[in-house]
Protein backbone atom coordinates (compact mmCIF):
# COMPACT_ATOMS: atom_id res chain seq x y z
CA UNK A 1 0.00 0.00 0.00
CA UNK A 2 1.39 3.67 -0.61
CA UNK A 3 2.22 5.54 2.09
CA UNK A 4 -1.00 8.02 1.09
CA UNK A 5 -3.32 5.58 1.26
CA UNK A 6 -1.81 4.03 4.57
CA UNK A 7 -2.49 6.97 6.48
CA UNK A 8 -5.94 7.44 5.68
CA UNK A 9 -6.26 3.93 6.36
CA UNK A 10 -4.89 4.26 9.54
CA UNK A 11 -7.43 7.48 10.54
CA UNK A 12 -10.23 5.69 9.25
CA UNK A 13 -9.67 1.99 11.27
CA UNK A 14 -7.75 2.97 13.96
CA UNK A 15 -5.63 0.15 13.00
CA UNK A 16 -1.50 0.99 12.08
CA UNK A 17 -1.15 -1.95 10.93
CA UNK A 18 -0.56 -0.78 6.97
CA UNK A 19 1.20 2.42 8.29
CA UNK A 20 4.12 0.17 10.08
CA UNK A 21 4.09 -1.98 6.69
CA UNK A 22 4.17 1.10 4.83
CA UNK A 23 7.21 2.42 6.27
CA UNK A 24 10.40 0.36 5.82
CA UNK A 25 12.09 1.17 8.79
CA UNK A 26 9.33 0.51 11.48
CA UNK A 27 8.76 -2.81 9.59
CA UNK A 28 12.67 -3.56 10.45
CA UNK A 29 12.49 -2.60 13.79
CA UNK A 30 8.87 -3.91 15.16
CA UNK A 31 7.54 -0.48 15.71
CA UNK A 32 3.58 -0.03 15.59
CA UNK A 33 1.22 1.44 17.47
CA UNK A 34 -2.37 1.18 18.77
CA UNK A 35 -5.47 3.05 19.75
CA UNK A 36 -5.85 2.96 23.30
CA UNK A 37 -8.89 5.10 24.31
CA UNK A 38 -8.78 7.92 21.86
CA UNK A 39 -5.00 7.85 22.14
CA UNK A 40 -1.59 6.55 20.21
CA UNK A 41 0.18 4.13 21.97
CA UNK A 42 3.55 3.16 20.15
CA UNK A 43 4.89 -0.18 21.09
CA UNK A 44 8.18 -1.69 19.84
CA UNK A 45 8.29 -5.69 19.81
CA UNK A 46 11.56 -7.13 21.62
CA UNK A 47 13.75 -8.70 19.17
CA UNK A 48 17.36 -9.94 19.72
CA UNK A 49 18.76 -7.69 17.01
CA UNK A 50 17.26 -4.30 19.29
CA UNK A 51 19.95 -5.07 22.25
CA UNK A 52 22.89 -2.90 22.57
CA UNK A 53 24.28 -4.66 25.41
CA UNK A 54 24.09 -8.49 24.98
CA UNK A 55 25.80 -8.83 28.50
CA UNK A 56 22.72 -7.64 30.58
CA UNK A 57 20.85 -8.01 28.47
CA UNK A 58 19.80 -3.92 27.37
CA UNK A 59 17.85 -2.27 24.24
CA UNK A 60 20.29 -0.53 22.24
CA UNK A 61 19.74 3.57 22.62
CA UNK A 62 19.70 3.71 19.30
CA UNK A 63 16.61 1.98 19.09
CA UNK A 64 14.65 3.52 21.99
CA UNK A 65 15.38 7.25 20.67
CA UNK A 66 14.31 5.45 17.20
CA UNK A 67 11.08 4.29 18.92
CA UNK A 68 10.39 7.16 21.26
CA UNK A 69 10.81 9.40 17.25
CA UNK A 70 8.71 6.79 15.63
CA UNK A 71 5.62 7.05 18.07
CA UNK A 72 5.76 10.97 17.96
CA UNK A 73 5.36 10.96 13.46
CA UNK A 74 2.29 8.08 14.27
CA UNK A 75 0.87 10.95 16.71
CA UNK A 76 1.17 13.35 14.11
CA UNK A 77 -0.01 11.39 11.39
CA UNK A 78 -3.10 10.99 13.51
CA UNK A 79 -4.15 13.67 14.20
CA UNK A 80 -2.55 15.85 10.85
CA UNK A 81 -4.36 17.11 7.71
CA UNK A 82 -1.65 15.87 5.71
CA UNK A 83 -0.42 12.54 4.66
CA UNK A 84 3.19 13.69 4.27
CA UNK A 85 5.77 12.66 7.13
CA UNK A 86 6.59 15.56 9.10
CA UNK A 87 10.15 16.21 9.26
CA UNK A 88 12.37 15.90 12.23
CA UNK A 89 13.92 19.01 13.25
CA UNK A 90 15.65 17.38 16.41
CA UNK A 91 15.12 15.17 19.15
CA UNK A 92 16.91 15.07 22.39
CA UNK A 93 16.42 11.73 24.30
CA UNK A 94 16.88 11.27 28.29
CA UNK A 95 17.85 7.79 28.77
CA UNK A 96 16.11 6.90 32.46
CA UNK A 97 17.03 3.64 33.45
CA UNK A 98 18.44 0.29 31.46
CA UNK A 99 15.30 -0.73 28.93
CA UNK A 100 15.52 -4.76 29.73
CA UNK A 101 15.07 -7.25 26.68
CA UNK A 102 11.39 -6.89 26.35
CA UNK A 103 8.91 -4.92 24.65
CA UNK A 104 8.28 -1.31 25.09
CA UNK A 105 5.49 1.48 24.94
CA UNK A 106 5.43 4.75 24.67
CA UNK A 107 3.04 7.93 24.45
CA UNK A 108 3.04 11.55 23.18
CA UNK A 109 1.93 14.64 24.04
CA UNK A 110 2.00 17.43 22.26
CA UNK A 111 3.54 20.59 23.49
CA UNK A 112 2.22 22.64 21.10
CA UNK A 113 0.94 21.78 17.67
CA UNK A 114 1.14 25.16 15.36
CA UNK A 115 0.68 24.87 11.50
CA UNK A 116 4.23 24.57 10.97
CA UNK A 117 6.12 23.09 13.66
CA UNK A 118 5.34 21.18 16.52
CA UNK A 119 6.81 20.73 19.92
CA UNK A 120 6.42 16.59 21.19
CA UNK A 121 7.48 14.95 24.44
CA UNK A 122 7.35 11.03 23.91
CA UNK A 123 7.41 9.15 27.17
CA UNK A 124 8.95 5.23 26.53
CA UNK A 125 7.93 2.35 29.66
CA UNK A 126 7.96 -1.14 29.73
CA UNK A 127 6.14 -2.88 33.15
CA UNK A 128 4.97 0.69 34.32
CA UNK A 129 3.93 4.21 33.00
CA UNK A 130 4.80 5.83 35.85
CA UNK A 131 8.57 4.75 35.70
CA UNK A 132 9.47 5.48 32.33
CA UNK A 133 13.14 4.55 30.88
CA UNK A 134 13.26 7.04 28.16
CA UNK A 135 11.81 10.72 27.36
CA UNK A 136 12.56 12.47 24.07
CA UNK A 137 11.51 15.86 23.13
CA UNK A 138 11.35 16.94 19.79
CA UNK A 139 10.43 19.46 17.40
CA UNK A 140 8.84 18.58 13.69
CA UNK A 141 8.17 20.60 10.73
CA UNK A 142 4.67 19.59 9.69
CA UNK A 143 4.96 19.36 5.44
CA UNK A 144 1.99 20.51 3.67
CA UNK A 145 0.82 18.69 0.66
CA UNK B 1 50.12 9.21 12.26
CA UNK B 2 53.73 7.20 11.83
CA UNK B 3 54.03 4.23 10.63
CA UNK B 4 55.19 2.55 14.12
CA UNK B 5 51.64 3.40 15.42
CA UNK B 6 49.98 1.32 12.14
CA UNK B 7 50.01 -1.80 14.46
CA UNK B 8 48.71 -0.49 17.02
CA UNK B 9 46.43 1.19 15.08
CA UNK B 10 45.06 -2.08 13.10
CA UNK B 11 44.40 -3.96 16.45
CA UNK B 12 42.49 -1.04 18.15
CA UNK B 13 40.78 -1.60 14.55
CA UNK B 14 40.23 -5.00 15.13
CA UNK B 15 38.96 -4.60 18.70
CA UNK B 16 36.39 -2.08 17.68
CA UNK B 17 35.27 -3.80 14.87
CA UNK B 18 34.85 -7.16 17.14
CA UNK B 19 33.45 -6.32 20.22
CA UNK B 20 32.13 -2.97 19.84
CA UNK B 21 30.21 -3.10 16.29
CA UNK B 22 30.46 -6.83 15.85
CA UNK B 23 29.52 -7.78 19.71
CA UNK B 24 26.20 -5.42 19.78
CA UNK B 25 23.51 -7.10 18.39
CA UNK B 26 21.90 -3.83 16.53
CA UNK B 27 24.95 -2.13 15.42
CA UNK B 28 25.60 -5.46 13.69
CA UNK B 29 22.01 -5.52 11.90
CA UNK B 30 22.82 -1.75 10.69
CA UNK B 31 25.82 -2.94 9.42
CA UNK B 32 27.67 -0.25 11.01
CA UNK B 33 31.52 -0.18 9.76
CA UNK B 34 34.46 1.18 11.35
CA UNK B 35 35.68 4.34 9.09
CA UNK B 36 38.63 5.68 10.87
CA UNK B 37 39.62 6.67 14.63
CA UNK B 38 42.39 9.10 16.53
CA UNK B 39 42.51 9.29 20.05
CA UNK B 40 39.11 10.24 21.28
CA UNK B 41 37.66 10.66 17.57
CA UNK B 42 35.70 7.84 16.06
CA UNK B 43 34.17 7.61 12.69
CA UNK B 44 31.22 5.01 12.05
CA UNK B 45 29.66 4.40 8.62
CA UNK B 46 25.75 3.31 8.16
CA UNK B 47 25.57 2.25 4.53
CA UNK B 48 22.41 2.81 2.74
CA UNK B 49 19.84 -0.29 2.47
CA UNK B 50 15.88 0.00 1.68
CA UNK B 51 14.74 -1.54 4.87
CA UNK B 52 15.87 1.61 6.64
CA UNK B 53 14.09 3.94 4.90
CA UNK B 54 11.48 6.43 6.77
CA UNK B 55 10.21 7.69 3.91
CA UNK B 56 8.85 6.08 1.14
CA UNK B 57 8.64 8.56 -1.09
CA UNK B 58 11.55 10.16 -0.86
CA UNK B 59 13.48 7.14 -0.27
CA UNK B 60 15.88 8.99 2.76
CA UNK B 61 16.70 6.80 5.51
CA UNK B 62 14.53 7.38 9.06
CA UNK B 63 15.83 9.20 12.07
CA UNK B 64 16.17 6.30 13.89
CA UNK B 65 18.46 4.42 12.16
CA UNK B 66 20.68 7.70 12.27
CA UNK B 67 20.28 7.73 16.07
CA UNK B 68 21.50 4.72 16.44
CA UNK B 69 24.31 5.07 13.89
CA UNK B 70 25.24 8.67 16.32
CA UNK B 71 25.26 6.84 19.81
CA UNK B 72 27.00 4.14 18.66
CA UNK B 73 29.68 6.21 17.09
CA UNK B 74 29.29 8.50 20.30
CA UNK B 75 29.87 5.92 22.95
CA UNK B 76 32.68 4.37 20.97
CA UNK B 77 34.60 7.66 21.29
CA UNK B 78 33.88 7.37 24.70
CA UNK B 79 35.42 4.05 25.16
CA UNK B 80 38.53 5.26 23.33
CA UNK B 81 38.47 8.26 25.48
CA UNK B 82 39.20 5.95 28.31
CA UNK B 83 42.28 4.69 29.97
CA UNK B 84 40.66 1.09 31.07
CA UNK B 85 37.68 -0.45 29.62
CA UNK B 86 34.30 0.52 31.51
CA UNK B 87 30.95 -0.17 31.02
CA UNK B 88 29.10 3.11 30.00
CA UNK B 89 26.03 3.74 29.25
CA UNK B 90 23.60 7.10 27.45
CA UNK B 91 22.56 9.43 29.48
CA UNK B 92 21.45 12.27 27.30
CA UNK B 93 21.69 12.28 23.21
CA UNK B 94 20.50 15.89 21.37
CA UNK B 95 20.28 15.75 17.60
CA UNK B 96 19.63 18.47 15.49
CA UNK B 97 18.78 17.73 11.70
CA UNK B 98 20.25 20.67 9.81
CA UNK B 99 19.44 19.90 6.24
CA UNK B 100 17.71 16.71 4.36
CA UNK B 101 19.60 13.78 3.87
CA UNK B 102 19.65 12.28 0.32
CA UNK B 103 18.80 8.54 -0.87
CA UNK B 104 20.73 5.77 -1.99
CA UNK B 105 23.92 7.24 0.27
CA UNK B 106 25.76 6.00 3.15
CA UNK B 107 25.77 8.24 6.50
CA UNK B 108 28.95 8.65 8.32
CA UNK B 109 29.13 9.88 11.43
CA UNK B 110 32.12 11.29 13.34
CA UNK B 111 32.03 11.89 17.38
CA UNK B 112 34.27 13.44 19.43
CA UNK B 113 35.21 12.31 23.05
CA UNK B 114 36.23 16.11 24.34
CA UNK B 115 35.64 15.49 27.52
CA UNK B 116 35.96 12.79 30.06
CA UNK B 117 35.68 13.22 34.17
CA UNK B 118 35.29 10.85 36.63
CA UNK B 119 32.37 9.24 36.46
CA UNK B 120 30.23 11.48 32.82
CA UNK B 121 31.84 11.85 29.53
CA UNK B 122 31.01 14.13 26.78
CA UNK B 123 30.56 13.90 23.61
CA UNK B 124 29.97 16.37 19.90
CA UNK B 125 29.24 14.88 16.46
CA UNK B 126 28.38 15.23 13.21
CA UNK B 127 26.83 12.95 10.37
CA UNK B 128 27.15 13.35 7.32
CA UNK B 129 27.69 11.72 3.84
CA UNK B 130 31.17 12.29 2.87
CA UNK B 131 31.79 15.91 3.25
CA UNK B 132 32.74 16.24 7.05
CA UNK B 133 31.75 20.43 6.23
CA UNK B 134 28.19 19.95 5.23
CA UNK B 135 26.44 17.83 7.94
CA UNK B 136 23.41 16.39 8.18
CA UNK B 137 22.89 16.31 11.57
CA UNK B 138 25.14 17.75 14.36
CA UNK B 139 24.56 16.10 18.15
CA UNK B 140 25.93 15.85 21.66
CA UNK B 141 25.42 13.28 24.14
CA UNK B 142 26.57 12.26 27.64
CA UNK B 143 27.65 9.42 28.94
CA UNK B 144 27.91 7.77 32.63
CA UNK B 145 30.80 5.66 32.76
CA UNK B 146 30.92 3.22 35.41
CA UNK B 147 34.11 3.29 37.73
CA UNK B 148 32.91 -0.66 39.10
CA UNK B 149 30.44 -3.44 39.00
CA UNK B 150 27.18 -1.40 39.08
CA UNK B 151 24.44 -2.34 41.56
CA UNK B 152 20.74 -2.97 40.78
CA UNK B 153 18.91 -0.01 40.82
CA UNK B 154 22.14 2.70 40.36
CA UNK B 155 20.91 5.87 38.16
CA UNK B 156 20.06 4.71 34.58
CA UNK B 157 21.08 5.33 31.05
CA UNK B 158 21.08 2.77 28.20
CA UNK B 159 23.45 0.36 26.55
Amino acid sequence: MRLRDAVLAMRNTGDFTALQEAIPYTRFMGITAELRDDDIVGRMRFSEHLVGNASVPALHGGALGAFLESTAIFKLLWHGETTSIPKTINITVEYLRAARAEDVRARAVFTRHGRRVANVRVFAWQDDEERPVAIATAHFLLVQE
Amino acid sequence: MTDSFLPQKDEVRRRLEGRYVGAVPHNQSLNLRVVDYKPEVLSLALPYREDLVGNPETGVLHGGCITSLIDATCGGAVILSLVAPRRIATLDLRIDYVRAALPYQEVICEAHCYKVTRHVAFVRASAHHGDVASPIATASGTFVVFREGRREGEEGGSE
